[in-house]
């Protein structure tokens, strides 16, 4: 689905779906419902090396590219975290390298959990963007 | 523990009262009533120690110790009449046995760093306890590999308590053990430590002790005679004072013999290029300018304490305590973690298939702020087996209300997340 949309569309796409919540719980559980939706993560890539740092919970993210694209898998073992981490897996996979790197963030404000999702240490929101980044950074450089 | 002598009429305690003096209770968090369950992180501050900070700055403002001038004379005068409160809250002997640091952190390092100069040799052995804060672990860790010592630790029962058997036993049997290091409150279990009779026993064999009092300080009535403790930390913020301010207590004798921690203005007596001499006590322990606003707004704390009765702000808290324990005990699949006899108002849980992380973020979107995570104690967790809590830390100025919103909120997120 995210495949035929640009970036930019992915996240304005994202935007309007939490538009529709006026209160923090159908905000939140819709979230939820997000990270619940998320592939799974193949076993051999829910590995320590793996793990994003400067997150409360757990989080893996894994990414390889596939026919040029970066292909990102992730996990959490808190629901809120893997919520989030789904957010920005559905914006940012199997996009060009160069796409991933040039993209804006302000979707994360727009998208109306702004005081809940704002970088900080606990959620590690921030820390998993930045991965993302340097994955498609690493990529970059390589092709 | 022992009352002290009050000079006044304590006023009656009464909570409506208590709260009206916090302005930070009318604020909104996410729309709704604030409800402050983080106070072991750090209290909430009475209006009085906002207000003695803030008339510091607008009217007294100067260095310390310093100036011949009318207003550095005042601004001495109020800080070391915060010392003198101190003392007096702590029943220490001498004014001049409390050393102001930056907090309880400062403090260890402090009797870390200078102890360890002064009684680690190669082979000796620092006790400390499975319970303690980080802080009471690394500047020991520290210490003793500087020094090649050992550390030690007392092992954690399952209901959180020490192992009292264990603690005698290393106590007694360790013929080179220097140091005995422990929590007087656990920040994560709440268990109230049995100190003084461990330090009772340390004494006889000639070791020194330092208590972390970071958790006590705002709940128990803190004797530090009485404990008989050598050197005693505790953090002005967790005790409704500002950040930033903290006090090292230590016996006149021990201070006397140890060597400074930090060098600079105000610690010494007479430097050449060659030598310096130390400036007496409290002095040798404070270089630099201190945090005086701080330390002035931490005196304002401690006599805003000293105005209530003690045992009563307790017997609230307790009371606090023991429904949130009902409350919360009453949800399916919760788990408290830390159930000694001995408890301040903290309570830590876990909930089967509920992640911490998830469940402080859906309270703090019903304006309820609690803690969660490893509270900077990671081998109690190990004990444990678990990743992090979800932890509860009530203060004199928290009721039964808020106790059951948030046994409301658990119960809403709880059933959001399974
Ligand atoms: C038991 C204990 N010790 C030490 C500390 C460190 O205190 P501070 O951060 O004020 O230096 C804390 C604070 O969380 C604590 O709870």
């Amino acid at each position: 689905m995210t495949t035929t949309m640009t970036l930019a569309q992915a996240q304005q796409d994202l935007v309007d779906e939490f538009a529709m919540f006026t209160d923090w719980q159908d905000r939140y559980e819709h979230l939820i419902e997000l990270g619940k939706d998320l592939p799974l993560i193949a076993p051999e890539n829910k590995v320590d090396t793996n793990l994003v740092r400067g997150c409360q919970s757990r989080v893996w993210l894994n990414a390889e590219m596939k026919n040029d694209l970066v292909h990102f898998t992730a996990d959490s073992d808190a629901m809120i975290t893997k919520g989030i981490v789904a957010l920005l897996v559905r914006v940012y996979n199997d996009r060009a390298p160069q796409e991933i790197l040039g993209a804006s963030t302000d979707f994360i404000d727009r998208i109306g959990l702004r005081e809940h999702l704002s970088p900080n240490r606990a959620n590690g929101l921030s820390a998993m963007l930045d991965q993302m980044k340097r994955y498609a950074l690493a990529y970059s450089s390589k092709s | 523990m022992k009352t002290k002598a009050a000079p006044v009429a304590k006023s009656t305690f009464n909570v409506e009262e208590i709260r009206a003096q916090f302005p930070i209770l009318k604020e909104l968090v996410h729309g709704k009533p604030l409800v402050y369950f983080d106070n072991g992180a750090t209290s909430q501050k009475p209006r009085r120690v906002i207000k003695a900070e803030s008339t510091y700055y607008a009217t007294i403002n100067a260095n310390v110790h310093r100036g011949v001038h009318t207003l550095s004379t005042k601004a001495t005068e109020a800080q070391e009449a915060a010392r003198e409160a101190i003392r007096k809250h702590i029943n220490a002997k001498h004014a001049h046995e409390a050393i102001f640091t930056s907090g309880t952190t400062a403090g260890i390092n402090l009797a870390a760093t200078s102890l360890g100069q002064l009684l680690l040799k190669p082979g000796d052995v620092v006790v400390i306890s499975g319970m303690e804060h980080h802080s009471n672990i690394v500047p020991w860790q520290l210490a003793c590999e500087r020094h090649g010592a050992v550390l030690k630790v007392i092992p954690i029962t399952e209901s959180g308590e020490w192992d009292g058997q264990l603690a005698d036993e290393l106590i007694c049997q360790l013929a080179n053990c220097k140091i005995l290091a422990i929590s007087h409150v656990s920040n994560t279990l709440g268990t109230i430590n049995p100190v003084k009779k461990l330090i009772a026993l340390a004494k006889k064999k000639g070791i020194t002790t330092v208590v972390d009092g970071a958790q006590a300080i705002a709940h128990l009535d803190v004797d530090v005679q009485d404990l008989g403790c050598d050197l005693y930390a505790f953090s002005g913020h967790k005790a409704y004072g500002p950040t930033g301010t903290g006090v090292l207590y230590g016996r006149e004798e021990l201070l006397s013999r140890m060597p400074p921690w930090q060098g600079g203005g105000e610690m010494i007596d007479t430097v050449t290029l060659e030598k310096s001499t130390w400036a007496k006590l409290p002095f040798k322990f404070e270089a630099g300018t201190p945090h005086i606003a701080g330390i002035i707004g931490l005196g304002e704390a401690i006599s805003w304490m000293e105005d209530y009765d003690k045992s009563a702000m307790a017997a609230h808290e307790h009371v606090l305590l023991e429904h949130a324990t009902k409350e919360l005990l009453a949800i399916d699949g919760l788990r408290i973690i830390g159930t000694a006899k001995e408890k301040v108002g903290v309570i830590s849980f876990v909930i089967d298939g509920v992640h911490h992380y998830d469940l402080g973020t859906l309270l703090d979107q019903q304006g309820i702020a609690v803690r969660t995570g490893h509270h900077c104690t990671q081998p109690l967790m190990d004990r444990f087996g678990v990743s992090g809590t979800t932890r509860a830390s009530f203060a004199c100025f928290n009721t039964i209300a808020e106790v059951d919103a948030m046994v409301a909120g658990v119960k809403k997120a709880v059933k959001m997340l399974r």
